[in-house]
């Protein structure tokens, strides 16, 4: 084993253009301890994890590791200092086996023909296997390995490179209760191996039960620290909130007429066994608020007909709407801006136009034809209307910048004249003029009686958007906010579960 | 017209034009007609071919699909004495069935386009030996059918009539590719399955449809072929032409990747594999180097139109850094 690391990162800054997302943050670690990093989405967490993993350099503030002393990493001067990821996205080869997943790259072969040395390559791993306490071994498939086993994988695979520092980026999001303690495990035994261990998560309670400190980071600060017998989650949500969000004056009840969406009892593929009920009202926005992983996105999949609705009945203004069929969605009134504008949303290579008139053909058609006068004519009041600035309709909507893409995906649902509009992460990626036109584009959509169910990361967008904020937390809705109370707090406290 | 297909046409040109100056037999009435004649055979399956490729499918089983249904045509007017325009029509439905087959094997079953259409080549040309005991349909001495030979092989005033049907079958696609609703949807699913699946195309739909639309393109080709040859050995006949298709396809700007070209591009494609074909007889050129020939062009044709499109995209970004200076520029003044 190599020798502890004291690693202490101080007053590191980083600014993009227009946003800065680290602003002295400072932050210190040392072999035998494990701390939390907690805060909300943008609070800069992942900015510093690049910071520390290498990938970006940062504008000021210095990083020190055994005492010496660096503006900026290289990657590979984090992996020889012994710093490494286990990333919630698995990086693992399922058609590769377990030894030989742990030292990709790093493979022990003969010295005469490159030949794979298994028994070697078994030698090296077995050690470090036992240590984690795993359950599987070295020639097993990794195809047949769960979740949890392949994060220890991935674990053994830091450890396999003398790690000294492991750093956790939210690996609990898509474990089980059993696996998440498993996992936790491992963090206490590399603990006591001498391993420093950084833990990001969400989830306040598992913060709560392993780590020895924890620092909350709030706007790219360092919004404090708690140590040990601080640490509750009570305490751990006022940091990471720390601010009032003005409320937005447009806040209106809508008079409860008929539901417009009336969603009972459906069931996802992301939860089989968790049947949700929502109920959006016309003239309404409705924010969908959660963590990531809170099933949001795929409820609005099963809701709209992309992926499989597996029970449960959808009604829109009383009809009940067809499962599996986005035909039958869309013809009934209801439509999704999806979470992925590039890949779902639109196709990157067509022309402006024609991802505009996709879903509306059925309107632009004379008898099998395509009416390209018609489609010219939606073509220009589209665009008109939402003010895209594109040179050329028939140009590539790739050439577009990321607000006006955007603008390309909700014209294409407006023409088809929806009741009612599923929007996932309506702004994201845009910037903050385009993302001020798709606010008062929503407001006065729903002054005009469609229902909107904004899925939202955002809590800025969440509040200041929303009439009313319903929360979702590992598939199940939590809570249901009135207008009165939406705050941060509230809204925070029902998403953590 | 896109510009892909004008740079494609030039360059049809330009090889006639050589060959025609190099050897004036090349623009004999004989031999115009006999490279029509051959566009027209050769391009009905290129264009079956097109329809798979745009939605980023590909289908192997042509050459076999034209042996076997070649064969069938062949029996049932020579032996069984099924009228002939009833064998056309059995001939052209089992053509839709072996489309609605694979359709249903990519889209149903997931399974990938190039392992379906390949065990497809492999079982037709199996079952068409197999059914004439790996011996030839032919038409015996005194067989006639004049009608089907005026419709199929026969000339009006020296047009063939297989570049006529060619003709008609190329504006129809056309039609249906660039102008209908469906055609629409055909190049979404090929560029963006997800994407079209959030707009509510019924992908699956489109996609077996496709696969019917090839599949009975090439029956009709068979029967053509069928009533070229006059008699088919189905070891060999139609050997290689899906790789035609293809090869025709790919010159005609169509992706393998899905989404893209036109059948401006696939007709132009045809012509210039033909004119090529011609090139190597009247030149001289040793029959065997036919396919290092093709092979060697569509290199060629491929290599440049890439080089192009990075010259283009270059010069536009030189373009916009230019004018953005220039805007920099004024300002500083």
């Amino acid at each position: 084993m190599r020798p502890p690391i004291d690693l202490a990162l101080s007053r590191i800054t980083k600014v993009y253009p227009g946003v800065v997302a680290l602003q002295h943050v400072s932050l210190n670690i040392r072999g035998g301890e494990i701390v939390g990093l907690i805060g909300e989405n943008g609070a800069g967490k992942s900015t510093l994890m690049k910071v520390l993993g290498g990938t970006i350099a940062p504008d000021g503030g210095a990083i020190a590791i055994d005492g010496e002393s660096y503006d900026a990493l290289t990657p590979s001067e984090a992996t020889t200092h012994g710093i490494a990821f286990v990333h919630q996205e698995l990086n693992t080869f399922a058609n590769i086996d377990v030894a030989g997943n742990i030292l990709l790259g790093r493979e022990v072969a003969s010295s005469a023909f490159r030949l794979l040395d298994q028994q070697a390559m078994t030698r090296e791993v077995r050690p470090i296997l036992d240590l984690l306490g795993a359950r599987f071994r070295p020639v097993d498939s990794v195809a047949d390995l769960s979740l949890a086993e392949q994060q220890i994988l991935e674990i053994a695979k830091a450890l396999s490179m003398k790690a000294r520092l492991v750093i956790f980026d939210e690996p609990t999001s898509s474990l089980t209760l059993s696996e998440t303690e498993r996992l936790l495990d491992v963090m206490r035994q590399l603990k006591a191996d001498g391993v420093a261990v950084l833990f990001i998560s969400h989830r306040l309670p598992e913060i709560e039960s392993v780590v020895d400190r924890a620092i909350v980071l709030r706007d790219g600060k360092n919004a404090g620290e708690l140590a040990r017998d601080e640490i509750t989650k009570d305490r751990m949500v006022e940091m990471m909130i720390g601010r009032n969000i003005g409320r937005n004056k447009h806040h209106h009840v809508p008079a409860r007429s008929e539901p417009a969406l009336r969603i009972v009892g459906v069931k996802t593929d992301a939860y089989p066994s968790i049947p949700v009920d929502l109920t959006l009202y016309a003239g309404e926005i409705l924010g969908l608020a959660g963590l990531v992983g809170a099933g949001r996105s795929e409820l609005a999949r099963a809701v709209f007909g992309v992926d499989a609705r597996h029970a449960g009945e959808v009604t829109l203004n009383g009809e009940s709407l067809a499962p599996n069929s986005v035909a039958a969605s869309i013809e009934a009134g209801l439509c999704l801006v999806p979470e992925n504008r590039k890949e779902e949303g639109l196709i990157l290579d067509f022309a402006v136009l024609d991802n505009i008139s996709l879903p509306n053909l059925g309107k632009l058609r004379q008898g099998w034809f395509v009416d390209r006068r018609a489609e010219a004519r939606l073509g220009a009041v589209s665009t008109e209307m939402l003010a895209i600035k594109a040179s050329t309709l028939q140009g590539a909507v790739s050439s577009l910048s990321g607000g006006n893409q955007q603008k390309v995906v909700l014209a294409k649902w407006l023409a088809t004249d929806p009741k009612v509009i599923i929007m996932d992460e309506p702004t994201r990626g845009i910037d903050v003029g385009a993302k001020g036109e798709v606010y008062s584009l929503m407001r006065s959509l729903a002054d005009r009686g469609v229902a909107i169910l904004m899925i939202s990361s955002d809590m800025e967008e969440v509040i200041g958007v929303s009439d009313r904020v319903a929360v979702m937390s590992a598939g199940r809705v939590t809570g249901i906010l009135p207008p009165e109370d939406l705050t941060e707090q509230n809204i925070l406290r029902l998403a953590v579960g | 017209m896109q510009k892909k297909d004008i740079g494609l046409a030039i360059l049809v040109l330009t090889v006639a034009a050589a060959v025609a100056a190099l050897n004036p037999r090349f623009l004999s009435p004989i031999n115009l007609a006999n490279t029509a004649n051959l566009i027209g055979l050769f391009g009905l399956f290129s264009i079956a071919e097109a329809f798979v490729i745009v939605t980023a499918g590909i289908e192997l089983s042509v050459g076999s699909v034209i042996a076997l249904l070649g064969v069938l045509f062949v029996d049932m007017i020579v032996n069984q004495g099924i009228p002939w325009p009833i064998a056309m029509v059995v001939v052209l439905v089992l053509g839709a069935v072996i489309g609605l087959l694979h359709g249903l094997l990519v889209t149903r079953l997931k399974l990938q386009p190039f392992v379906v259409t390949l065990c497809g080549l492999l079982i037709y040309r199996g079952i068409a030996r197999f059914y004439t005991a790996d011996g030839t349909a032919g038409f015996s001495f005194g067989d006639e059918f004049p009608w089907l030979e005026w419709l199929v092989s026969g000339r009006t005033s020296g047009v063939p009539h297989s570049i006529i049907a060619f003709s008609v079958v190329a504006a129809f696609s056309w039609l249906l590719l660039h102008r209908t609703v469906f055609g629409r949807h055909l190049y979404a699913v090929g560029k963006n399955e997800e994407a079209a699946r959030f707009s509510g195309i019924k992908t699956t739909r489109v996609i077996i449809a496709a696969y019917i639309i090839c599949a009975v393109l090439t029956a009709l080709s068979a029967i053509f072929f069928a009533m070229y040859t006059r008699s088919i050995h189905p070891a060999s006949h139609g050997n290689f032409y899906e790789l035609y298709a293809i090869a025709a396809a790919v010159l005609g700007g169509f992706s393998l990747r899905g989404g893209e070209g036109s059948i401006v591009g696939v007709v132009l494609g045809v012509i210039l594999l033909q004119v090529l074909q011609n090139l190597v007889n009247l030149l001289g050129i040793p029959s065997s180097l036919n396919f290092a020939v093709m092979g060697g062009v569509i290199l060629i044709g491929v290599i440049a139109d890439t080089q192009f499109a990075r010259y283009r995209s270059a010069r536009r970004q030189a373009a916009a850094l230019a004018s953005l200076r220039t805007i920099a520029g004024t300002r500083a003044d």
